[in-house]
């Protein structure tokens, strides 16, 4: 809502400068955007009264003028303005005004003819859009006078946000309401005078939707000069609310719309036939509208017809046939109030937005139809003339909102807020607000004024009195809660300690969009079925993820491009899955690594990170959980993997998640150039935890005995020590992998794996003979199952 | 050597040169070859020792105990020059192992969290220990948790005004935080005292708004709640994260799940900075869960976690936040 500072202030005038005007609306729940001056500034312009005017000697498109200023001499100005006659008032930039741009006049010649000055036209003071022509003041603006005086530019256009719940406040008169309360002072209305009929004119009004549309009122008005103009200051009041001039009548329904908050619609009546039906759409029906748009009619819609069909969208837009055009000499006002439920979402659905429709959307005073119908008539006719037939309604006052009484209770009141409020100050403020108050033991009965959709419950009244009264007289009341325990479990890691385990091992935590690239998704998980947006802001936030990988690799790519050659993430979030028509919203972890293992230092050499350094950092994850032994990795395909570095990881039968290189098929179209490493687990299966259960740590010494046997490359070296627990029984502690070979001194083909046995009795120390059975117990066991061979 | 005793085999000039000897050595094992040469079982000492007999009776016990005299003075001498060369080797050893302590050191260094979660971890441990207990909910709602039990029915201006992400089963991306508060209450009933931290979405993409962004929801249900208790409340958040002392200004606002609602500004040098929205829960929010609104009254407010840590750490482009560049994260250690 854009309005006029000096216009607002007609209505309510309260003796505090600009800011604390801002300030109080603010306070009061109309929150104030900006404050713009209403003109860019400009000096030395006055009002000039154009006494002759005569061809320039030697251009065409050039006139001679004469301008009076009331002082001295009069000045000679040479115009290229169209429109220029002499008797017209414009104003008159003098030699040495400064105009916006920081443009300066100076004396000068035009084609040889010397020019005191310029007249100027409105876009060079800043005013409007009007290029075509010098600006034509009043025929009684002073002459001399300080056009910045004068049109009173000194002033300030204020945007206000309004709430949805203040519908009443899309007008100056809803604004000044409001001022009005918080300043504590009464309103001006304006000279809203009833406007006397000079005819007899009817024109046929049917309601068939009276429950869309309880009252309609109507006015006809024949006969209006068609050259008729706006005047300067409606065009001005129109402009500080930020609406062009277009036609007196369009001029007039918005000037009331903007004065009253009532949307008002003009047709032009020679255009319609018969008379007014007010209707819902027909299917198939279409209209063309005000802005040349054909739109296809739903059946919801309320329209505005005649006996040839729709004439314009109630409500929301006029059609273009019934439009006033420049040939219009006989107008048909329609004020109507359409209930708020037949109009919203019908503007939206359209692609459309206008003033109109903002308002009875979020619904304008029911009885304010009248008013704003007499308000038009009696502007119209001062500016365009006219003979006015009576006012026309036809109304169902069954089908009226009706305000029901609200109760108030002291109570209630007191405790909500907090605080206590003397009654005479809930009086007060009620009274101000145009609630009509009835006192009874606990309270109030209250019925709300017309015009406040939005006051239904005692609710809505205890908010009225806390903003009013203001919140700043609320105190600060600390709580005081009973002493409540709720569930610490130790059945999962604890949730922050698995992004600080990553942290500590050099991870940085990143966080990037849940909507991700659908052409990357693909690429990566070319059979998921991602959940899509209907409305994606564009295609490269189009699919849900199905993983984190996609923002991780982004994340990956963005950086390398920015000299960042060690990158080390991870992101935990949820990740979107559509699993038998139902959405699944995981809980994940995941991470990628890519670039030297090290930052670049003076010992270490510059190796390149590789799976086992992503695989150790996942063995501390889980070491978190107190059972790491129940984690297991399984070569196994990927479509976004390395067909030779994939692995699934199981915690138990759990299908916990991935780890492995990025396919470099993958790396290359994306324009990686780096083996990069990822992995991502499901938090639910991956990080249950186990309450630790203490066993006896024995007091007999360990035994180490080291073997090293020749294995077939392919099998996991996993199962070599699964095998080697199996042969050692129970008192084969821990299997150790020290080293794994492949090379020149053995055949190709096979590996050597070199295994430390760690054996202890928690009892007694083992003698040599029972480390050495068990030693052959596990060297048997491999020899039999996985075809190992003992090396020396 | 005090004592002068003639050794009748040129004992004296054997010992001294033994000394020398063992004065000279540079090494454990040059000692230890002086003392087998001297002392060990073939040494010229046990030598002498072994050669009394062919003395004259009377002088063996004389030269027998020159020879241990001498014996003693050797063994002496090598346990202290013994002494002496294992206290330089380690000297040695202490010198060569000395390094350059300015060199940087070796390894992993840790990295650290996102400055979106950081704030957001923040906010939780403040509420936590202030008796608040953290809920979480669903990315992907349906419109009764997001808008109707909100008191947000269809065609409701406030569903336009929200810019909701939809799907095609009619689904839509939380545009806040506050369908928690209604999951909370229809799991655990009232009173509650809670919040709720997590990412929301808006079909909103400029220089102030990113598609998707957090929020931290906070509730708090009982019997005799009150707007003075809201208003004691946040500005103990605030003042608890911003570490110092702040006015706040509650300026009457809008939101259908609240009322009265506020907007809240913090004093920000000289003038004002809006961080928060908040109000008394809707009696038809409390409605919508089954909790009876007459005897029971709550407070509702929702906070952005960007904003906060906008401020918090002078951060002056909200975008900054999901571009994920290292060399912006690495300052939010």
């Amino acid at each position: 809502m854009i309005f006029s500072e000096t216009w607002l202030r007609e209505w309510v005038d309260p003796q505090i400068d600009t800011e604390s005007l801002v300030h109080e609306l603010t306070m009061a729940g109309l929150e104030v955007d900006s404050v713009e001056p209403a003109a860019d500034s400009f000096s030395q312009v006055v009002v000039g009264d154009v006494t002759s005017c005569a061809p320039h000697p030697d251009a065409e498109k050039l006139t001679l003028c004469r301008v009076s200023t009331g002082q001295g001499d009069e000045l000679q100005i040479v115009c290229g303005a169209p429109n220029v006659r002499a008797g017209m008032k414009s104003p008159v930039a003098l030699v040495g005004a400064r105009l916006p741009g920081d443009f300066r006049i100076r004396e000068a010649k035009l084609r040889g003819v010397e020019s005191q000055g310029m007249l100027c036209s409105e876009k060079e003071l800043g005013l409007g859009e009007g290029a075509d022509g010098i600006m034509e003041l009043s025929d009684d603006a002073p002459i001399g006078a300080d056009v910045r005086e004068y049109l009173q530019l000194d002033d300030s256009i204020i945007d206000i946000d309004l709430t949805p719940n203040r519908g009443d406040c899309f007008s100056l008169l809803g604004i000044a309401r409001e001022t009005a309360v918080m300043s504590r002072l009464d309103l001006n209305w304006p000279t809203l005078a009833e406007v006397a009929p000079a005819a007899e004119d009817d024109f046929p009004i049917e309601v068939l939707a009276p429950g869309a549309c309880p009252r309609f009122c109507g006015r006809v008005v024949r006969g209006i000069d068609p050259t008729a103009k706006t005047p300067q200051w409606m065009r001005e009041k129109l402009r500080r609310s930020g609406l062009r001039p277009i036609h007196p009548v369009v001029d007039v329904t918005n000037l009331v719309m903007m004065e009253l908050g009532q949307p008002l619609h003009g047709f032009d009546l020679g255009q319609l036939h018969e008379g007014i039906i007010v209707r819902f759409a027909k299917a198939g029906e279409s209209l063309t509208l005000l802005d040349g748009r054909v739109v296809e009619l739903d059946e919801d819609m309320l329209v505005i017809a005649d006996h040839s069909g729709p004439r314009a969208l109630a409500g929301i837009m006029g059609g273009e046939n019934t439009g006033v055009s420049e040939a219009t000499a006989d107008v048909f006002f329609e004020g109507a109030f359409f209930s708020p439920d037949v109009i919203s979402g019908r503007a939206r659905r359209l692609g459309l937005h206008t003033d109109a429709s903002l308002r009875f959307e979020r619904g304008v005073d029911p009885e304010g139809q009248r008013r704003a119908v007499e308000r038009a008539t009696q502007l119209l006719t001062e500016i365009a003339g006219g003979h006015p037939g009576p006012l026309l309604e036809v109304v169902s006052e069954d089908e009226l909102p009706r305000r029901e009484p609200v109760t108030l209770r002291r109570d209630r009141l007191a405790k909500v807020m907090g605080t206590t409020v003397e009654d005479q100050e809930v009086e007060r403020v009620l009274a101000a607000l145009g609630m009509s108050t009835e006192k009874t033991d606990l309270g109030w009965t209250i019925s709300p004024p017309s015009w406040r959709f939005d006051i239904a419950i005692e609710e809505d009244l205890i908010e009225e009195i806390a903003r009013v009264h203001g919140y700043d007289s609320i105190p600060e009341t600390p709580e005081r809660g009973d002493v409540t325990f709720r569930p610490v479990t130790e059945s999962r890691v604890p949730e922050n300690r698995l992004p600080r385990c990553l942290m500590e091992r050099g991870y940085q935590e990143v966080v990037t969009y849940s909507f991700v690239d659908t052409r990357i998704q693909s690429l990566l998980f070319p059979s998921a079925s991602p959940i899509s947006l209907d409305n994606p802001i564009s295609s490269e936030m189009a699919d849900m993820r199905v993983s984190l990988w996609p923002g991780l690799l982004n994340v990956l790519r963005q950086n390398l491009s920015r000299q960042q050659d060690r990158v080390r993430v991870f992101e935990s979030g949820l990740r979107f899955e559509l699993k038998g028509g139902e959405i699944r919203q995981l809980p994940t972890l995941g991470g990628l690594i890519a670039g030297p293992r090290y930052a670049e230092q003076w010992s270490a050499k510059a190796d390149s990170c590789d799976y086992f350094d992503l695989k150790g950092d996942l063995e501390a994850l889980f070491s978190l959980t107190g059972e790491p032994d129940r984690f297991r990795f399984e070569a196994a395909e990927h479509p976004a993997l390395h067909p030779g570095q994939a692995a699934r990881v199981f915690r138990g039968d759990g299908e916990a998640g991935w780890a492995g290189a990025v396919h470099p098929r993958i790396l290359s179209s994306i324009g990686i150039n780096i083996p990069a490493y990822l992995f991502e687990l499901d938090v639910n299966i991956a990080f249950q935890s186990v309450v630790p259960e203490y066993r006896g740590i024995s007091r007999f010494p360990a035994v180490r005995r080291d073997i090293a046997v020749l294995v077939d490359e392919r099998i996991p070296s996993e199962l070599l020590v699964k095998e080697s627990y199996e042969g050692g029984g129970s008192l084969l502690r821990e299997v150790r992998i020290f080293d794994v070979y492949r090379g020149e001194r053995i055949d190709s083909g096979l590996k050597s794996i070199a295994l430390g046995l760690i054996l202890q009795e928690t009892s007694r120390t083992l003698t040599d003979g029972e480390v050495d059975d068990i030693v052959s117990a596990v060297i048997s066991r491999l020899e039999r199952n996985l075809k190992a061979k003992i090396r020396d | 050597m005090g004592e002068s005793t003639e050794s009748p085999l040129a004992g004296r000039e054997l010992l001294e040169t033994g000394l020398r000897e063992i004065e000279g050595s540079r090494t454990a094992s040059d000692l230890d070859e002086v003392r087998v040469r001297y002392l060990g079982k073939k040494g010229l000492l046990t030598q002498q020792l072994k050669s009394l007999g062919a003395l004259p009776a009377e002088q063996r016990p004389e030269a027998g105990q020159a020879i241990n005299r001498a014996k003693k003075k050797l063994q002496e001498s090598i346990d202290a020059r013994k002494q002496f060369l294992q206290k330089a080797a380690l000297d040695a050893d202490i010198e060569a192992q000395a390094v350059d302590v300015t060199l940087p050191g070796r390894g992993q260094s840790p990295g650290g969290p996102h400055p979106v979660n950081r704030t957001m971890g923040r906010m939780e441990e403040i509420f936590r220990r202030a008796g608040f207990a953290v809920y979480s909910g669903p990315e992907i709602e349906d419109e009764f948790h997001n808008f109707e039990a909100l008191n947000i029915p269809e065609q409701h201006p406030a569903r336009a005004m929200h810019d909701t992400f939809y799907f095609p089963s009619g689904h839509l991306l939380r545009t806040h935080t506050s369908p928690v508060q209604i999951r909370a209450m229809h799991q655990d009933g009232v009173p509650i005292r809670m919040i709720a931290p997590g990412r929301v979405y808006r079909c909103d993409s400029d220089q102030t708004h990113t598609p998707m962004f957090h929020q931290v929801e906070g509730l708090v249900i009982d019997e005799g709640i009150s707007f003075a208790n809201l208003k004691a409340v946040l500005h103990g958040f605030l003042e608890t994260f911003f570490e110092r002392r702040v006015e706040l200004r509650f300026r009457p606002s809008y939101f259908p799940f609240t009322e009265p609602s506020a907007e809240v500004d913090v004093s920000w040098g000289e003038g004002w900075l809006e961080v928060l929205g908040c109000g008394m829960v809707h009696p038809r929010v409390l409605e919508h869960v089954g909790v009876d609104a007459e005897r029971y009254t709550g407070y509702a407010f929702g906070m952005g976690v960007e904003r906060l840590a906008m401020l918090r750490y002078g951060v002056d482009d909200l975008r900054l936040f999901f571009d994920n560049d290292l060399r912006f994260l690495k300052q939010f250690c």
